[in-house]
């Protein structure tokens, strides 16, 4: 018989994990034997410590809030909206409800009986994991060992669609490799790769790689007469030798050589230098496989004669950026070999506008990248923040020189612009007469901001505490983070103020209605991923770092890093914050791809289910880490 | 009078249909009662001379709507009216497996059972259903039946006395999605996520009991 009504049922589950995964026949029969709960406002679903119901819920329509009652405190912990499901854990492991389910919103409920449950999850491996994965994420300390690099686990199950990506490219090497034995001669191995026309001969023995020799060792060695020719080519060859596998893909082959900073990989059969040679993978090979190599680009940049170049080469990084994010590329990597293509053209714009100057820079100076940029953490073209330090002069010569260095910083914020690089619309540039200041006067300023923290006053903080040099004198930077630093520690409250307005943004609850969305202005109804979850990471990571002294690491993943490594003890927040970042990262990146803009404010109707789990992952840690900062910096006592 | 009745001879399903709600003990408890949302397509509104031509049934129980328990089933025409085609979207020859009249009330009392039925404007369906009864030489159906309509009418103070409520009012006021419309399944959903809305807002005002909830009917003349 037609069952209209399952058909609904099956076609409403089926947008919602797990069901997106199962088979169609196995979700129809659930559709078949769903029942519909209406639960009034304000009514339970269950009650905390009730034992579990023979059925788990999903939200049709409405909104289940779970509470906690926890000392009389009644917490809010999660609430479920549309295609949400819950009460499942109790019912699988067999104990009582931890949570009490409560109707925010007269609600709409499919429940489904753990029997018909427990026959998919025995036939139907992914759904299993689905399901681990969402207790994890449930459970009150994700950060127990059992369950590390588990939290995120949703991210692989969801993406079903990735399951075999077909777009990473697999790099083409040459399958005949010239080699020779370690017998040879370096003049033997040269005529034998004159007569192959080849710029490199590996060294095996057994048909095993042991070192390679390239035309730069040729140069560099035998050329400047420093070891003879007749010498044997093990005195020469560079050893070990870098292996892979022959699956490797283009983007892993342009990291690996990035790396090692080398310019070939062998091809073994296992990926080890103990098994069989199967080829070579030139970085010559690479570039004609992929016109965007960062390698080529930095290259070009050192030539680059103009503006028009370094744009066309910016434009061209951001192809560069959307195939390693197609590619899955680990987001460390991805943002390091943005962040030095993006130092390089701004120094090539440093270098081009002093040219213009009519003279030489009277003193020493710096030029500091500062948020994001100075974080090494700016993947898509942003605003541009930056600032200019010279070195202190006499006063009658003060004016001249400031007037040169503005002039200087006018040239190389005209020219980032045209480049691509937004101005900052709170003028937080080199060019603004207050930011082009000497190096006493800038640690008068930090000074000021420390001592005096006032809420504009932390803010700048947050900016210029992130800075990097990226052109210019390195002891001007040292001196200058060297007052900074005595002034902290001369004012340990600042810490605390710091630490307050690290928590200026408690994490989103859930994707719920206008919970967490803006709620005016031009991004009305979007949720603002860079205050609201990039940001909160970002000031932990800061404060944290300052405060226990590590002050020279001035990005988020290496400063949670440095505090792991501080604080064994709480290894598995830090880990997890690195993670979330991560994620963030990506996700804001892909967004910012995907719309041709900064990825800043996303809208949630255009999200799918796994995209807003994978970003509901990523809360938690914000709030443990807040949680944290408000403990250990006391900030409830304040009484700001 | 009772006896009069029993003397007609009827086919043996119809008996069990009788006999099942006549010594039904279920209607004391509400939780045990079973109800039946139902809603049926029919080629018009005239008793006499339209058919029905599908009935969809989803049942209730407890304060929720078993979707396994279901009926979906439609009815072979000799009457024809073009006109309604457009509003339900059953064909002459459409591709649904059509039964006769005879097998597909055969199947819905059995799937009836002792069941309450529940409808909006009960009176219509069930004096269509009834309507085929008789073709079929068959009585009238005994079920007890509710009607959201009424249901609704009794909680509002309405001085609109005689409005009768659409069930497209009703999903408006109550704030049910209504897909499907106008398919007997989908309307037979509707119906049922009504009454469980309704039933929340009446337990307040009222004790539960099914004798209250069928005095809100004003019965069929």
């Amino acid at each position: 018989m037609k069952n209209t009504i399952a058909e609904r049922i099956f076609d409403f589950l089926k947008n919602f994990p797990p069901f997106n995964i199962l088979e169609k026949e196995q979700l129809f029969k659930i559709a078949t034997h769903v029942k519909v709960h209406y639960i009034e406002q304000d009514k339970s679903v269950f009650t905390q410590n009730e034992n579990p119901h023979n059925e788990f819920y999903i939200v049709k329509d409405g909104a289940i809030g779970l509470y906690r009652t926890m000392d009389n405190d009644n917490i809010l912990v999660d609430i479920c909206d549309e295609g949400d499901l819950f009460g499942l854990r109790p019912i699988i492991q067999n104990n009582q409800y931890l949570m009490s389910a409560v109707a925010n919103e007269e609600s709409i409920l499919y429940a489904i009986s753990v029997e018909l449950l427990k026959e998919i999850i025995d036939s139907n491996e992914k759904v299993k994991k689905f399901i681990v994965a969402s207790f994890s994420t449930n459970i009150k300390t994700p950060y127990a060992k059992t369950n590390n690099g588990q939290l995120f686990a949703n991210e692989d199950v969801l993406n079903k669609n990735n399951a075999g990506i077909s777009d990473v490219q697999t790099a083409q090497y040459s399958k005949n490799p010239i080699t020779c034995t370690k017998a040879y001669t370096i003049q033997q191995a040269a005529e034998v790769m004159s007569v192959k026309r080849v710029g490199s001969i590996l060294i095996t023995e057994n048909n095993k790689p042991i070192g390679i020799i390239t035309d730069k060792d040729l140069r560099l060695k035998i050329a400047t007469g420093l070891i003879s020719i007749k010498e044997k080519v093990t005195t020469i060859m560079s050893s070990p030798v870098i292996t892979c596998h022959k699956k490797i893909t283009v983007a892993e082959a342009q990291i690996n050589m990035l790396k090692h900073k080398i310019t070939h990989l062998c091809i073994t059969e296992d990926g080890t230098p103990n098994s069989n040679l199967k080829g070579i993978l030139s970085e010559h090979d690479i570039v004609v496989l992929h016109g965007n190599n960062p390698s080529v680009l930095i290259k070009e940049l050192k030539r680059a004669k103009n503006v028009d170049t370094l744009k066309y080469i910016r434009e061209k990084t951001s192809k560069l950026l959307s195939g390693y994010m197609e590619q899955n590329i680990p987001i460390r990597f991805v943002s390091n070999i943005i962040s030095e293509i993006n130092e390089a053209i701004t120094i090539k714009a440093i270098k081009l506008s002093i040219e213009e100057m009519e003279t030489e820079p009277p003193v020493k100076f710096t030029w500091l990248a500062l948020g994001s940029q100075g974080r090494k953490e700016q993947l898509l073209i942003t605003d541009q923040d930056n600032a200019l330090v010279f070195e202190n002069v006499n006063p009658k010569d003060y004016d001249f020189t400031k007037n040169y260095f503005l002039q200087l910083a006018k040239k190389i914020t005209n020219k980032l612009h045209i480049i691509g690089f937004e101005n900052c619309p709170a003028d937080m540039m080199g060019s603004n007469p207050r930011w082009c200041i000497s190096l006493n006067q800038w640690k008068e300023q930090f000074n000021t901001w420390i001592t005096k923290p006032t809420e504009e006053a932390i803010m700048m903080c947050t900016i210029f505490f992130d800075y990097s040099l990226v052109y210019g004198n390195v002891e001007l930077v040292d001196e200058m983070s060297e007052s900074i630093f005595e002034s902290i520690d001369n004012y340990e409250i600042f810490l605390n103020f710091l630490g307050r307005n690290a928590l200026r943004n408690p994490p989103p609850l859930g994707f719920f209605r206008q919970f967490l969305v803006e709620h005016d202005g031009e991004h009305k109804d979007q949720f603002d991923l860079k205050s609201r979850a990039l940001m909160p990471l970002i000031d932990a990571a800061r404060l944290l770092t300052l405060s226990v002294n590590h002050k020279n690491k001035n990005n988020t993943i290496e400063r949670f890093k440095e505090m792991a490594k501080a604080e064994p003890q709480n290894k598995y927040l830090y880990e997890m914050c690195i993670d979330s970042f991560k994620i963030l990262l990506r996700f804001r990146t892909n967004q910012g791809l995907k719309n041709n803009n900064s990825g800043r404010y996303v809208d949630l109707n255009n999200l799918s289910k796994s995209e807003k789990l994978k970003l509901k992952g990523c809360f938690k840690p914000i709030k443990d880490i807040q949680e944290l900062i408000s403990v250990r910096f006391k900030l409830n006592q304040i009484g700001m | 009078m009772f006896s009069f009745f029993k003397k007609k001879k009827y086919p043996e399903f119809w008996n069990t249909y009788v006999s099942k709600v006549e010594n039904c003990q279920k209607y004391s408890t509400f939780e045990n009662i079973r109800f039946v949302a139902l809603d049926t397509e029919t080629t018009g509104f005239d008793f006499n001379n339209d058919r029905v031509l599908s009935i969809g049934a989803v049942a209730v129980q407890a304060n929720k709507i078993i979707v396994s328990d279901y009926f979906e089933i439609y009815i072979e025409q000799e009457v024809f009216n073009k006109e309604t085609v457009k509003i339900h979207g059953i064909r002459r020859n459409g591709t649904e497996t059509k039964l006769s009249e005879k097998e597909a009330l055969i199947q819905f009392l059995e799937y009836l059972d002792d069941a309450v039925i529940l409808a909006h404007h009960t009176s219509f369906d069930v004096g269509m259903i009834n309507m085929a009864l008789e073709r079929q030489g068959l009585g009238s159906l005994i079920s007890k039946s509710v009607d959201t309509n009424y249901i609704h009418k009794k909680m509002v103070s309405d001085s609109n006395f005689g409005k009768i409520y659409s069930l497209d009012e009703l999903s408006e006021i109550y704030n049910v999605k209504t897909h499907d419309r106008h398919t007997a399944s989908g309307d037979a959903l509707i119906t049922a996520q009504l009454f469980l809305k309704l039933l929340g807002k009446y337990r307040k005002n009222y004790a539960l009991n099914l004798n209250d909830l069928i005095n809100s009917h004003y019965p069929f003349s």
